[in-house]
C-alpha cells in the first residue's frame, strides 16, 4: 500500500536502556506486549502485505491491520485499525510507525501516528492519551523487569466526537 | 492561530512529591539533565536558570510553584547565537497521581512560528524526561550523549 499521502498527527519520542533486538521483541511479542500493552496481544507477521493484529486479553480482536514496512529492529510500520463498526469508513485507515535507533548504551524509540486526512483533537485525542501510557509503562518493563499499572478509559471527547459521526463504540 | 508548543508526558513509577523533589533539586538535575544544574529557589518571582559547567543557557521566572502538582516558569534561552534572540517562552509541569503511578505533563509554549528553539526543545525534552524515569524507576540515568536537534533529519 502507498502511505505517502498520510500525515503524521502524532510523535512520541522515548529512550530506553535497552537493545533494539529487545525493543523489537517488545514491539512484536504477543506475550511481552500483554504485559505493557493494556493486556493485548499484537501478532505481527514477518512480511510486508502480512497480518498485524492485535487481540484483547479475551481473545476478541481489538486492531487489525497490514504490515506496511518491515526491518528488524529498525523500522516497523503498520496500518493500526481499531475494530469498532464504521470506524474505517468514516475515518480512514491509521498507520503506526516504530523507528529504533541506538542512542550511545539506550535506544530511541519514536512513535508516529499517521492518518490520510485530517481528523479533529478529539478524534486524535485517543492516540494523545493512549501512546504515553503504553510506551511509558514498555520503558519501565524492558528497564525494571515491570510494567506500569495504569488504568484509564478512553477519553469521554473522543466517544462523544465517534458517536456524534455514528461510529458504534463498545 | 494557537502559537506553536511542545508537550510531553511520562508516567513514571514514583509518588509526587518525590517526582517534585527531582524536579526541583539543583544536585539531582545533574544526574537526569546531561549535567545541567537548575538555579533557583523555587518561590513565585524567583530567578530561574540552568547552568551546565558554569555556563548559563536560559533564564526565567518562577511564575507558579503549587507543591507538588503544577510548576511554571518562563524560559528564555541565552546562549546560542540564533535562538537567543527568540522571545521569552513558558514551561508548565502538572504532576497528578494515577493509581501508583505519577502522569507527568510537561508543556513548553509561546513560540514564534518556524521557532529554531522549539526544534531544540522538542528533542531534548524527551531525552531529559525518559532520564528523569529511568533515574526515579531504575534507580540510574541513561548513558547517552545529550541528543541535538541536527540529529533529526
Amino acid at each position: 500500500m502507498t502511505i505517502d499521502k498520510f500525515k503524521p498527527t502524532l510523535v512520541y519520542t522515548i529512550y530506553i536502556k535497552s537493545t533494539p533486538e529487545k525493543v523489537w521483541e517488545a514491539l512484536t511479542t504477543g506475550e511481552v506486549s500483554a504485559k505493557y500493552f493494556f493486556g493485548n496481544s499484537v501478532e505481527v507477521a514477518e512480511r510486508i502485505g502480512g497480518d498485524f493484529i492485535v487481540r484483547q486479553p479475551d481473545g476478541a480482536l481489538h486492531i487489525s491491520g497490514e504490515v506496511v514496512e518491515y526491518d528488524p529492529p529498525r523500522k516497523l510500520t503498520v496500518t493500526f485499525n481499531v475494530n469498532w463498526p464504521a470506524l474505517i469508513e468514516k475515518l480512514g485507515p491509521t498507520l503506526v510507525s516504530y523507528e529504533i535507533e541506538p542512542a550511545g548504551d539506550a535506544v530511541r524509540l519514536t512513535l508516529t501516528e499517521s492518518h490520510d486526512r485530517p481528523l479533529s483533537d478529539d478524534i486524535l485525542s485517543g492516540g494523545r492519551q493512549g501512546w504515553p501510557a503504553i510506551l511509558s509503562s514498555l520503558k519501565s518493563l524492558l528497564e525494571t523487569g515491570h510494567p506500569l499499572v495504569v488504568k484509564m478509559a478512553p477519553p469521554t471527547r473522543m466517544l462523544a466526537a465517534l458517536k456524534a459521526l455514528g461510529i458504534a463504540t463498545p | 492561530m494557537p502559537r506553536p508548543e511542545f508537550v510531553y508526558v511520562s508516567y513514571i513509577k514514583t509518588t509526587p512529591e518525590r517526582l517534585w523533589e527531582a524536579l526541583t533539586s539543583s544536585e539531582f538535575s545533574k544526574r537526569y539533565w546531561f549535567g545541567t544544574e537548575l538555579r533557583s529557589d523555587f518561590k513565585v518571582g524567583s530567578s530561574f536558570a540552568l547552568v551546565t559547567n558554569g555556563a548559563t543557557s536560559d533564564i526565567g521566572e518562577i511564575l507558579e510553584a503549587d507543591r507538588p502538582r503544577r510548576l511554571s516558569y518562563t524560559f528564555k534561552h541565552v546562549l546560542k547565537e540564533g535562538l537567543r534572540d527568540e522571545p521569552v517562552t513558558k514551561v508548565v509541569l502538572t504532576l497528578e497521581p494515577y493509581g501508583d503511578v505519577v502522569k507527568l505533563t510537561l508543556t513548553h509554549e509561546g513560540f514564534t512560528p518556524q521557532s529554531k528553539l522549539l526544534d531544540g526543545i522538542s528533542s531534548g525534552w524527551p531525552a531529559i524526561m525518559s532520564n528523569l524515569k529511568s533515574l526515579m524507576e531504575a534507580g540510574e540515568a541513561l548513558a547517552m550523549p545529550p541528543p541535538c536537534a541536527e540529529d533529526k533529519q
